[in-house]
């Protein structure tokens, strides 16, 4: 009993550290945009992406089945900001191989930063069942060397 | 056949049928997966076999068996019918009616949405309607257990209550609790949405209350087994109970932690703020400590009955222990599984890591560790403990009751174990096809499918064999007198008094004291945000 506490204590404190020390928190942004309207909003009306000094933004819109855009380039080495939603149901937004991993909910954004030090292809999945045609929601994204032609 | 169990053998037979029909539709599944191009694959039928899969294994086939055996533990272990048996009787027709209300409208591809039901996805009416029937049955249960286990006390002023109904009390309240969730989800959101009463529902909202329900759910499986794992394995390995305080804290534990982690299924979700995720990560890992605490206790009570048939030295306890035995070894080797389920449920709630493996073949890994092995295969081994006691018939095919626990036990390392490094290696759970065009990433799991097909065809083998046994010890086995169904005895002799541990009144209340910290506020704040809602869209 007492070696199952101790074993508790050490996860929390893993936990804890990581979020005291290194700032680790759970993924979180709570912004909200009709879903009814995704292609109006000036947000989300030009999907794509956009380079800057600082780093690239990825606007990219989650439907059955597929996601637009359907590839999307960002530099590598440098903060890659994604922001997402959905023009219908629940989707997923998973990039293969790497940690960028989000939930894409209509009527809400999803925004998550990660930064890719791999070039190459990846594969972008939606792993969230959303119908018939789930299995082929998918998308590529390309990290290029040295930054990517804006 | 006795009279008084009529009430559970029914139950247990729903329960049966239902993994059965499930059991077949997870094989397929499997082969799908693996991109095998069987004449009758469709990606219609994959997604409506997994709705079908889901609904009748997580939610008829674990709620049937838990109402049966709850009545088992009424008039075996309080030794009195149960309290309100018309009310019983409406629980098990009104449950038995929304799960078929529920199958066909599935089965008719009305209601392909998953045993999730996330919205907007929107499924036929029916189909929320049978779902909440279920639930209303299972309530008129939880009412019956409850008023037969006061009618016990007034008759045993000051008694604890028997561990196996306190087990099964925290059950009822772990689910009473859980269900306010789903209940509020389905009826003031989903019912009147997909009757088209209401235009549009909020999905976050949705899933808030889902997975408040979600998690507890997983207890309301779990809880029973352990039950079966304290108050029945140590009888059948021919020993004794290590601890009986030890089994009442945990279950007290699980009624206080079982609700306020629902947000760890929600790690990756927008709307939710990061703080009250990071609560939930905390109380997720105190629930560990009484699984820990279980494990701990039932392999401490298996050395007791080594040791008791003579065992001296460190570890030959475990020989003779009664391996040929389908109950224990289906409980052992459910056991084994689980531990490498609750390692993986730890990472899970990691949200660091939770983010490699969210949504992916690992989840799928994980949860047939939990729900697949340590509650299902728990309640497989102990039909084959009731079903003679409760028929007086002999169990039918005894060599296949033999093989099939250690047949479960391959398949699903061969299933699990390929769907976690799938899962690592990024596979999304729940495709009908993980062939991507030929995308290099997803040409690197192609060996690994075939080896979670391989596991599904035996853990189907598996299956086949148990509802064999049922079906032949019912229709063709051998009557007698029944053996008595006895519970196991502690090790050290039980209090005579009631003690804070068996105060579920004070638990209960702590429960939801927690629940409100844990809830109350976050669902305040989102329902006062601007929100918009989604209409529905049909799945296909």
């Amino acid at each position: 009993m007492w070696a199952a506490g101790v074993l508790i204590v050490a996860f929390l404190a893993t936990i804890a550290v990581g979020v005291a020390g290194s700032a680790l928190q759970p993924p979180s942004h709570v912004e909200t945009i009709d879903p009814t309207k995704v292609w109006n909003d000036p947000r989300f009306a030009h999907p794509g992406v956009t380079v800057d000094e600082r780093g690239a933004t990825v606007v990219a819109v989650g439907m059955m089945f597929a996601f637009m855009p359907a590839e999307i380039r960002v530099p590598a080495g440098r903060p890659v900001t994604f922001r997402l939603t959905s023009a219908d149901v629940v989707h997923g937004f998973q990039i293969v191989g790497t940690n960028g991993n989000t939930m894409v909910v209509p009527g809400y954004i999803s925004q998550f930063t990660t930064v890719f030090r791999e070039p190459g292809e990846y594969l972008i999945v939606c792993n969230e069942y959303c119908g018939l045609g789930h299995h082929l929601m998918s998308a590529k994204l390309i990290v290029e060397e040295g930054g990517a032609r804006p | 056949m006795n009279r008084r169990d009529r009430l559970p053998l029914a139950h247990l037979w729903v329960a049966i049928a239902a993994f059965g029909v499930a059991a077949a539709m997870a094989f397929m599944q499997a082969l799908s997966r693996a991109s095998l191009d069987l004449p009758w694959r469709s990606a219609k039928l994959y997604y409506i076999s997994v709705t079908a899969h889901g609904v009748l294994m997580a939610l008829v086939f674990t709620t049937f068996f838990i109402m049966a055996f709850g009545y088992v533990v009424v008039t075996r272990a309080l030794e009195r019918a149960p309290a309100a048996p018309r009310l019983a009787w409406a629980g098990f027709w009104t449950a038995l009616a929304g799960t078929l209300a529920a199958v066909v409208v599935i089965l008719a591809g009305k209601a392909t949405v998953l045993y999730t039901f996330y919205p907007p996805l929107q499924a036929h009416p029916a189909f929320y309607i049978g779902l909440t029937l279920v639930i209303v049955g299972s309530w008129c249960w939880a009412a019956v257990m409850l008023l037969s286990y006061r009618a016990w006390r007034r008759e045993h002023e000051g008694a604890p209550a028997p561990l196996a109904m306190h087990g099964m009390l925290a059950t009822v309240i772990v689910w009473l609790i859980a269900t306010v969730g789903v209940a509020a989800e389905v009826l003031l959101q989903l019912i009147p949405w997909s009757l088209g009463w209401t235009k549009t529902v909020d999905p976050i909202l949705a899933r808030m209350l889902f997975w408040y329900f979600g998690h507890p759910l997983v207890y309301f499986w779990l809880l029973p087994a352990y039950v079966i794992w304290y108050t029945v394995l140590p009888r059948v390995a021919g020993g004794k109970l290590f601890s009986d305080p030890l089994a009442r804290l945990v279950f007290v534990l699980f009624v206080l932690l079982s609700t306020p982690v629902g947000f760890h299924h929600q790690f990756m979700d927008p709307g939710v703020s990061a703080g009250w995720k990071l609560l939930h990560t905390f109380l997720t890992f105190g629930i560990l400590f009484p699984s820990f605490v279980t494990a701990f206790t039932v392999t401490a009570s298996m050395e007791v009955a080594g040791r008791m048939q003579g065992a001296t030295g460190l570890l030959d306890w475990l020989g003779k222990l009664p391996w040929r035995d389908p109950l224990f070894s289906s409980v052992a080797l459910s056991m084994i599984l689980f531990a490498f389920g609750g390692l993986g449920g730890a990472i899970n709630a990691s949200f660091g890591m939770n983010a490699v493996v969210h949504n992916t073949a690992w989840i799928q890994g994980h949860f047939h560790l939990t729900v697949g092995s340590a509650v299902a295969l728990t309640f497989m081994g102990a039909s084959y403990w009731l079903l003679p006691r409760l028929t007086g018939r002999e169990l039918e095919l005894g060599l296949l009751a033999r093989v099939q626990p250690y047949l479960w036990f391959l398949g699903m390392l061969l299933f699990s174990f390929s769907n976690h490094v799938t899962g690592l290696m990024g596979m999304p759970r729940r495709v009908y096809d993980a062939g991507y065009d030929g995308a290099a990433a997803a040409q690197a799991w192609r060996g690994l499918t075939g080896v979670s097909a391989v596991g599904g065809l035996l853990l189907f083998a598996s299956a086949a064999f148990f509802i064999m046994v049922m079906v032949g010890t019912a229709l063709a086995g051998k009557r007698r007198e029944p053996e008595p169904i006895l519970w196991a005895e502690p090790l050290h002799p039980l209090a005579p008094r009631r003690t804070l541990l068996d105060r579920y009144g004070v638990w209960t209340v702590v429960a939801v004291i927690l629940v409100l910290v844990a809830y109350a506020y976050p669902l305040w704040t989102h329902l006062r945000m601007a929100r918009f809602g989604s209409p529905g869209f049909i799945p296909f």
